[in-house]
């Protein structure tokens, strides 16, 4: 075991938990301390999660009704924050009508393994210095890995449903899913390449070391990577797969009651390990530049990711939908090209750094500007070159027209 | 303001090409005969004093011996209307050309015009009842039509008005 | 490879089919190969049951046809009756037409364009902002009418009353706050990258097929068309006010929704002049109870929010019309429909239905 501070430090709540274990292995059989940290891991990220859901789903409704000039809940207890629990109470209580054609087996098992990537993400995820439930060193393909096993869960509801519009839904999802796989994960890359390990809290140790944050260093990288992960949990404004405006709801069109709830709270679950993945990688995960000192570093943790959480929000209260076929083009067409030429430059800094044995003061600052202007010029210039900023592509106002009769269609104005 | 053309102003358009296709005109309306129809409607289209590119409406009136059909014409360009009536004159069976050929717009309202009234037009391209469903018995707009099921009779009796 | 069409039906219980519309289509893929529509589910045969009521008991049958501008309905049918027997209304009860007239197009071109939004997937945020204003407006005809939807306030001769005097003062406050609110909306949705990429080029409308499709109001201008009843053919007090009428040049959805938007900055205009421009004096004439209109027919025609809103009636000179027909705007703006929408995918389709702006009791009556 590595040093640990006493067991009543609750800056890290590794502690008292690496003292429980410590007491295990010296009174019991060799196998307990492995077994009981599994389950206080397990125990841990579901008491994490759940209440997490809970205040975040009756926060969305009220920031949300906020963006749209209205109040969210307000009944349910004071300002609606009962909202959540009565919302469940009622999903639990509703008839879950199932049709006698669907595939039984796969129908039942879809709500149940959806929560399966969004949980199980959260084992490689480090909220503090020793509270890593599995601290793999190639955390991040990990990630990506399980991250993937989404596009299977939600084919599976939507085939199973024996439904057009569940297939439907099913079918853009997983073109979608296979889309944005490779920006995520050439992302995720870049991460890697300059910090030189996969692992999540080598990351973020990499990120105390150098006293900076990725985020400065990799913009773009982080831009993207948002994006790319807002796509893959079927966030507004890419959530094609369940839009409900279109193709009612999409592979979960089926569901009722509680099977619908599930597929609900597996969104969010999915949506929180994205928000820490962009923490431990992007934001220096519990690392404060020294607040850690007094402030539990978990709690700094949970102050950088409910932040990004919201930003999920904003763009959901605030942007129309895009369709399937765009969306598809600008992964395929904008961002791969971008993520591409982000990884060439990236190896080529740290190449440059390594092999000249330069001095991080100098060479961070210069990467980061460089970075940074590389990510502006390169998005607006390849926007342009893509045609993006067509002319007829500008907004524009109505003609005004004070006489009847004139017909001017096809002119340009 | 839209100038309404008269009937007689219609007619004597109508009256150079078409001699004969005239049954009535009046301060209103020119009435005209159902086989020319067609020719008379596109002869109002095209002709550039006259252009009457848009058809307005089309409405079906029920007048107990013979059906009227009433159509409403505008010209955008030269900014009048004017109104065409034809008549289906077998009370039974009504059947008028269709005017989809001349003008698109005429499709939907030619629709309702049968399902409603059971006035057929030959030439429109996809007629069946639109908002009655397929088996519906009878056309509700006539004036010789009770429909309600199982005691009355659907029969010549006139509609009861007040008096 | 070989693919097989499939047939999917819209509605009629959907989201986002603006009431009890089905639309079936053969798709190939995600592209459309055909769409058929199917209406007919809210059809009320009001056209049959006018025929044994008097003409003021049709006045709030007209409500019901188009239940989102429902006074725009009311206008059209109490001008046609006028027309029919030759009553004025006295210039009080013209103006107050027009406040009331102009008042329900920026509701319904609110309600239009949240719609239209939400179709196009911006979770309601414009839905909202648009109703706040919708809700000040259904205020004032509650303070007018008694009413917030069909609200039954055109008489025939005038207004059935006169507005009480808290409705200047709160017409001016909304007239005045109006073209910032409209502002903030365009701030948010016109320039909107996203919006564009789904809107652009969507659903184009030619101005040929319009005019031979006898498409009108918004969708008409959308194509380029500058054609408005209300310049070309001026009913109530339209020639003594000034104002422009907005149009588009592609005829593609963009193009009626920034038709639609400029038109609620025109009809705050019009407000202002006609708010300021009230006369005094009686608000409407007395009319027998069971009027008997002279044997004839006409034929009267406003234009309402959704278009060209026409109603011919025929009298035989006892007090139930003959025959009682509405030229509803939104049914005939649907004859196009299957070209617009042949060759777009699904989701563009609803779209273009939600562009074209129908109200299902006006289509089906």
């Amino acid at each position: 075991m590595p040093f640990l501070a006493q067991w009543w430090d609750l800056r890290d709540l590794g502690n008292p938990v690496g003292h429980f274990l410590q007491f295990l292995n010296d009174h019991g059989p060799d196998w307990l301390p492995y077994v009981a940290s599994a389950l206080i891991g397990c125990v841990a990220v579901v008491l994490f999660l759940v209440p997490s859901q809970m205040v975040i789903v009756w926060a969305e409704r009220r920031l949300i009704g906020r963006i749209q000039a209205r109040r969210g809940p307000n009944r349910t207890g004071p300002w609606g924050i009962f909202q959540t629990i009565a919302d469940t109470i009622k999903l639990l209580a509703k008839e879950a009508i199932t049709s006698r054609y669907v595939d039984r087996w796969v129908f039942w098992l879809a709500p149940i393994f959806i929560f399966v990537p969004g949980i199980t993400v959260f084992a490689v995820l480090p909220f503090g210095e020793h509270m890593v439930l599995a601290d793999l060193n190639v955390g991040v393909l990990f990630l990506a890995a399980v991250g993937s096993v989404n596009a299977i869960i939600v084919f599976m509801a939507g085939w199973s449903s024996n439904n057009k519009y569940a297939l439907l839904g099913a079918m853009r999802e997983v073109s979608m899913l296979i889309s944005y796989e490779i920006p995520q994960v050439l992302t995720l890359l870049g991460a890697v390449v300059f910090t030189n390990t996969m692992s999540l809290s080598g990351v973020v140790h990499w990120q105390d070391h150098y006293n900076t944050w990725l985020i400065f260093l990799q913009p773009l990288a982080l831009v993207i990577y948002f994006i790319s992960a807002s796509v893959e949990i079927n966030r507004s404004p890419t959530d094609i797969a369940e839009a409900e405006s279109e193709i009612v709801a999409g592979y979960h069109t089926e569901y009722s009651g509680i099977k619908f709830g599930f597929f609900y709270a597996g969104e969010y679950f999915a949506g929180f390990a994205i928000a820490a993945v962009v923490t431990a990688l992007y934001l220096g995960g519990w690392t404060f530049w020294g607040l850690e000192e007094w402030v539990p570093g978990w709690i700094i943790f949970l102050a950088k990711l409910y932040p990004i959480f919201w930003l999920f929000i904003w763009a959901r209260g605030t942007l129309p939908r895009l369709r399937v076929d765009q969306l598809m083009a600008f992964s395929w067409k904008f961002l791969l090209p971008l993520t591409l030429v982000n990884i060439f430059v990236v190896g080529l800094e740290v190449l440059i750094w390594q092999e000249n044995d330069l001095s991080a003061g100098a060479v961070l600052p210069a990467c980061a500007i460089i970075n940074l202007a590389l990510a502006v010029g390169l998005t607006v210039a390849w926007a342009r070159f893509l045609g993006h900023a067509r002319a007829d592509l500008r907004p524009r106002r109505a003609l005004l027209m004070k006489e009847v009769g004139a017909i001017v269609y096809g002119q340009e104005p | 303001m839209s100038r309404a053309l008269t009937g007689t102003e219609v007619e004597e358009r109508i009256g150079r090409g078409f001699p004969g296709a005239v049954v009535e005109a009046n301060e209103q309306w020119v009435t005209v005969a159902a086989e020319q129809l067609v020719a008379v409607a596109t002869h109002l289209r095209d002709d550039p004093e006259l252009d009457f590119r848009y058809l307005v409406s089309v409405c079906g009136v029920d007048r107990l011996d013979h059906f009227e059909l009433v159509y409403q014409l505008q010209s955008l360009s030269r900014n009048h209307i004017t109104t065409l009536k034809t008549r289906a004159p077998d009370h039974k069976d009504p059947q008028v050309p269709s005017l989809v050929p001349v003008w698109v717009g005429a499709q939907l309202q030619e629709r309702e015009v049968y399902d409603l009234m059971g006035i057929r037009f030959e030439g429109h391209p996809d007629l069946r009842r639109i908002f009655l469903w397929d088996g519906f018995p009878g056309h509700p707009l006539r004036k010789d039509w009770l429909g309600m099921p199982g005691g009355r009779h659907a029969g010549l009796g006139k509609f009861p008005r007040e008096d | 490879m070989k693919t097989e069409p499939f047939v999917v039906n819209v509605g009629p219980q959907h989201p986002s089919t603006h009431g009890v519309f089905r639309l079936r289509v053969t798709l190939d893929g995600e592209r459309i190969v055909d769409a058929d529509m199917i209406v007919g589910y809210l059809h009320r045969s009001m056209e049959k049951l006018a025929e044994s009521r008097t003409y003021t008991q049709n006045i709030p049958f007209t409500d019901r046809v188009d239940y989102l501008a429902a006074m725009a309905n009311n206008l059209a049918y109490c001008m046609a009756v006028e027309r029919l027997t030759g009553i004025e209304v006295p210039p009080r009860g013209q103006f107050l037409r027009v406040i009331m007239a102009e008042l329900q197009r920026l509701a319904n071109h609110a309600m239009a364009i949240g719609a239209f939004l939400n179709d196009c997937g911006a979770f309601y945020t414009p839905f909202q902002w648009m109703f706040r204003e919708r809700e000040r407006i259904l205020d004032l005809f509650e303070m007018a009418g008694g009413a917030r939807l069909t609200v039954n306030y055109m008489r025939i001769g005038g207004v059935s009353y006169d507005i009480p005097p808290e409705f200047m003062p709160a017409a001016q406050a909304l007239v005045k706050e109006m073209p910032q609110r409209i502002s903030e909306y365009e701030a948010l949705l016109l320039e909107n990258e996203i919006l564009i990429a789904r809107t652009r080029n969507t659903g184009v409308l030619s101005a040929d097929l319009a005019i031979a499709s006898s498409v009108s109001g918004p969708v008409l201008r959308g194509s380029g068309v500058a054609w408005d009843i209300r310049k070309a053919d001026p009913y109530c007090v339209y020639d003594q006010l000034d104002f422009d009428i907005p149009v588009g040049t592609r005829g593609d959805c963009y193009d009626r929704f920034i038709v639609r938007m400029e038109e609620l900055r025109q009809s705050v205009r019009i407000l202002e002049q006609a708010l300021d421009m009230l006369p005094g004096g009686p608000a409407s004439v007395p009319v027998p109870l069971a009027l008997r209109p002279p044997p004839g027919e006409v034929y009267a025609r406003i234009e309402a929010p959704k278009g060209e809103l026409g109603f011919y009636v025929v009298s035989d000179g006892s007090p139930h019309p003959y025959r009682w027909h509405i030229r509803a705007p939104s049914f005939i703006n649907l004859t196009p429909l299957t070209d617009m929408v042949r060759g777009l995918t699904l989701a563009d389709a609803i779209i273009t239905l939600g562009s074209i702006d129908i109200t299902l009791g006006e289509v089906d009556r």
